[in-house]
C-alpha cells in the first residue's frame, strides 16, 4: 500500500530520514524498528575526517532551530571500514549524503561509497550552508550544479539523488539542471539559512554567525518549492522540511514528492518516524487508498 | 544501556527559593537503571517559542516508589514553562541518556554550585549505599543560591562555602578548609569557571577528577552534533560521550 520508487531504488514506505538529524540510524534503534522505514539518510560524509564549525551550534528559533554543525564526520574511510559494517544489515535502504569542498572530493567519496554492496543511493549534499569551501556554493549556482553531478555520475552508478538548496532564486533552474547533468532523483530543502542575536549578551546565538534553519517554520515554503520542481522535472523528487507527522508528509506527497525525509522532529520525538508510517496507513485505510502512489502530485 | 520514551506522572512540586523547583516523578510501571550524572530531555509543550526538549539532570531516583526528582532552575522560556506544570499532570521524558559518573572510589569528594548540584545527590546517595560517606562542598555566591542543602546532609559530610559568608565558610569552594585534603576521586558540577578551578586543582595534585559538563542541545542522543565539546580527542558530544568527562580528556577545555 505504501510502496514507492525512487528511480530504480523501492522504499517499503516514502518515509526517510534527513541527514544529520538521525545519526547512522543507530543512536534511535532503542525508540524504533528502523527497519520499518522506508530509507535512512545517514550523516554527511566527506573525503576527508572533519571536526566541524565551534561550539555553539544551535540556536533554538520560534517553531525551528537554527544549526551551523559544519559536517562534522568521521570521514568516508573509517565510514567505509568501520560505520558501514555496524549498520549495513539493518533492514531498509541505506542511503549516504555526500558531502564535500571540491569535485575532486565529491567523486572520491562517491567512488568509494559505490563499492559499499548495501548502500543503494547516495544523496549529493551540493547545498551545506554551514562550510566555508564548496557545499551551497555548488548548489546555487546552475553550471556548477549540474557541472558537480555530471563528475559525480561517472564515477557511480547507483541511484543519485541531488540535494538541492532553497537559498536561490530558482530553485527551478537548479533542478533541471542537476536533471540534465545525469540525477536521478532530487531532495529538497536543505536549510534555510538565517542568523539569530542574543540581545542581552549583544552577539549572533551561532559561533558561526548564520547558520540553516529547520523545523515547522520552513515547512510552507518546502511544500512550495517541492511543487514547482515536481512539475518542472521528470525525476522523482523527494521532499523535506519541517515534517512532524503523517499530514506533513502528506502535504509534500500531494504537491509531488515520491519519497519525503524527517529532520527536525526525530530531535522532538525520537519515534516519530515510525509514527508516520501508521499515520499514513491511517490515512489510506480512512480514504480508501489502495496504493499511495495514488495521491502523490494531485495538486 | 536501553534509552526509553516514557509518560511520567508528577507526583509532587516543590519550590526552592524563586528560581529552582523540584519536580518528582513517577514511572507507569517500573523504572529502568538510571547512573548517577545521567540526564533525561524533557519534551515541553505548549509554546511556539519552545519547540525542543529540554536536557535536566537527575536528581534523585527513588526504585522503590518508581519515581525520579528533577531539580530545575528557571533560566528561560522552556524552563518557565515547566515551573508552571502541577502534581497529576503528564510529563514526556526521553531517559536515561548520556554517560554518567565513574562509580569508584573510598575517599571521595563532591563539589556542586548552583543548578549543578542536581546530579550530587543522587551520587551521594549511591555513595552511601556503597558505605561511602562523601565529602559534599556545596558553593554559591549567597546561601540563598545553595537551592537544596538538606538531602545531601543523610548521605555525607555537607560543607557550605559562600562569596559573601551568609553560610559556612566565606569564599569560593576551593578555598573551603575541607577542599584540599587527600580524596581519591574528585566529582564536580556547576559553574564551568568552578569546574575549571576545581579540575586544575585535581590535576595539579594527580587526583582522579570526573566533570559533568552543560551545553545547548537538541537530539539527546548524539545525533545532531550541536552540543560538542571541544576535547583533547576532537569534539565530543556532551550529550552522549558526556555529560561526565574524565579531566584527563578535557586539558584544552581547562586551559581555556
Amino acid at each position: 500500500m505504501l510502496e514507492v520508487k525512487l528511480h530504480n531504488l523501492t522504499l517499503k514506505n516514502p518515509v526517510m530520514t534527513a541527514s544529520g538529524t538521525f545519526g547512522y540510524g543507530e543512536e534511535f534503534s532503542d525508540f524504533i524498528d528502523i527497519s520499518r522505514l522506508g530509507g535512512i539518510v545517514v550523516k554527511g560524509t566527506t573525503g576527508e575526517r572533519r571536526q566541524g564549525n565551534p561550539y555553539p551550534r544551535m540556536a533554538e528559533t520560534p517553531s525551528g532551530m537554527l544549526n551551523a554543525v559544519g559536517l562534522q564526520n568521521v570521514g568516508v574511510d573509517a565510514f567505509c571500514s568501520d560505520v558501514y559494517h555496524r549498520i549495513k544489515d539493518i533492514d531498509t535502504n541505506i542511503i549516504v549524503n555526500v558531502s564535500g569542498s571540491s569535485i575532486e572530493e565529491y567523486c572520491t567519496v562517491a567512488e568509494k561509497i559505490n563499492e559499499l554492496e548495501n548502500i543503494p543511493a547516495i544523496e549529493l549534499n551540493i547545498s551545506c550552508p554551514n562550510v566555508k569551501k564548496g557545499g551551497m556554493g555548488f548548489g546555487t549556482n546552475p553550471d556548477m550544479a549540474a557541472q558537480v553531478v555530471g563528475e559525480v555520475r561517472k564515477v557511480y552508478d547507483k541511484t543519485l539523488i541531488v540535494k538541492l538548496t532553497p537559498n536561490v532564486t530558482s530553485i527551478v533552474d537548479i533542478a533541471k539542471a542537476v536533471e540534465a547533468a545525469g540525477a536521478d532523483s532530487v531532495s529538497l530543502i536543505n536549510t534555510m539559512l538565517g542568523m539569530a542575536i542574543d540581545v542581552e549578551k549583544r552577539r549572533p546565538y551561532l559561533s558561526t554567525i548564520t547558520g540553516g534553519l529547520s523545523g515547522p517554520c520552513v515547512k510552507p515554503v518546502a511544500v512550495r518549492m517541492v511543487w514547482q520542481v515536481a512539475h518542472a522535472v521528470n525525476i522523482p523528487v523527494v521532499g523535506l522540511g519541517g515534517i512532524s507527522c503523517a499530514n506533513d508528509a502528506l502535504e509534500f506527497l500531494m504537491a509531488g514528492a515520491k519519497a519525503i525525509e524527517v529532520g527536525t522532529a526525530n530531535f522532538v520525538d525520537p519515534a516519530v518516524t515510525v509514527k508516520i508510517v501508521e499515520g499514513l496507513e491511517e490515512y489510506c485505510n480512512r480514504h480508501g487508498i489502495k496504493d499511495i502512489n495514488e495521491i502523490i502530485g494531485i495538486i | 544501556m536501553k534509552k526509553h520514551i516514557t509518560d511520567f506522572t508528577i507526583v509532587d512540586r516543590k519550590s526552592y527559593g524563586p528560581n529552582y523547583f523540584a519536580l518528582t516523578l513517577q514511572h507507569p510501571d517500573s523504572m529502568p537503571e538510571i547512573v548517577p550524572g545521567q540526564f533525561v530531555e524533557v519534551e515541553v509543550k505548549g509554546t511556539r517559542e519552545v519547540m525542543l526538549r529540554r536536557p535536566i539532570s537527575i536528581h534523585d531516583v527513588d526504585y522503590k516508589n518508581n519515581t525520579l526528582t528533577l531539580l530545575v532552575q528557571i533560566v528561560g522560556k522552556g524552563t518557565r514553562q515547566l515551573s508552571e506544570l502541577k502534581i497529576g499532570e503528564k510529563l514526556n521524558l526521553v531517559y536515561p541518556l548520556g554517560h554518567g559518573f565513574t562509580l569508584e572510589g573510598e575517599k571521595v569528594l563532591l563539589v556542586g554550585g548552583g543548578a549543578g548540584t542536581a546530579p550530587l545527590l543522587y551520587l551521594s546517595k549511591h555513595f552511601a549505599s556503597k558505605g561511602v560517606k562523601p565529602t559534599i562542598i556545596l558553593g554559591g555566591r549567597t546561601k540563598e543560591l545553595i537551592p537544596v542543602q538538606e538531602p545531601f546532609g543523610q548521605y555525607g559530610e555537607l560543607c557550605i562555602a559562600t562569596d559573601d559568608g551568609s553560610q559556612g565558610e566565606k569564599g569560593m569552594v576551593t578555598q573551603h578548609s575541607r577542599f584540599a585534603e587527600k580524596y581519591d576521586r574528585i566529582f564536580t558540577c556547576g559553574p564551568t569557571p568552578m569546574m575549571k578551578a576545581v579540575a586544575r586543582h585535581a590535576q595539579a595534585n594527580g587526583i582522579e577528577c570526573e566533570v559533568s559538563l552543560e551545553n545547548m542541545m537538541a537530539c539527546g542522543v548524539g545525533a545532531c552534533l550541536c552540543c560538542v565539546c571541544d576535547t583533547d580527542e576532537g569534539h565530543k558530544c556532551v550529550c552522549k560521550e558526556g555529560p561526565v568527562f574524565n579531566i584527563k580528556k578535557l586539558n584544552k577545555w581547562m586551559e581555556n
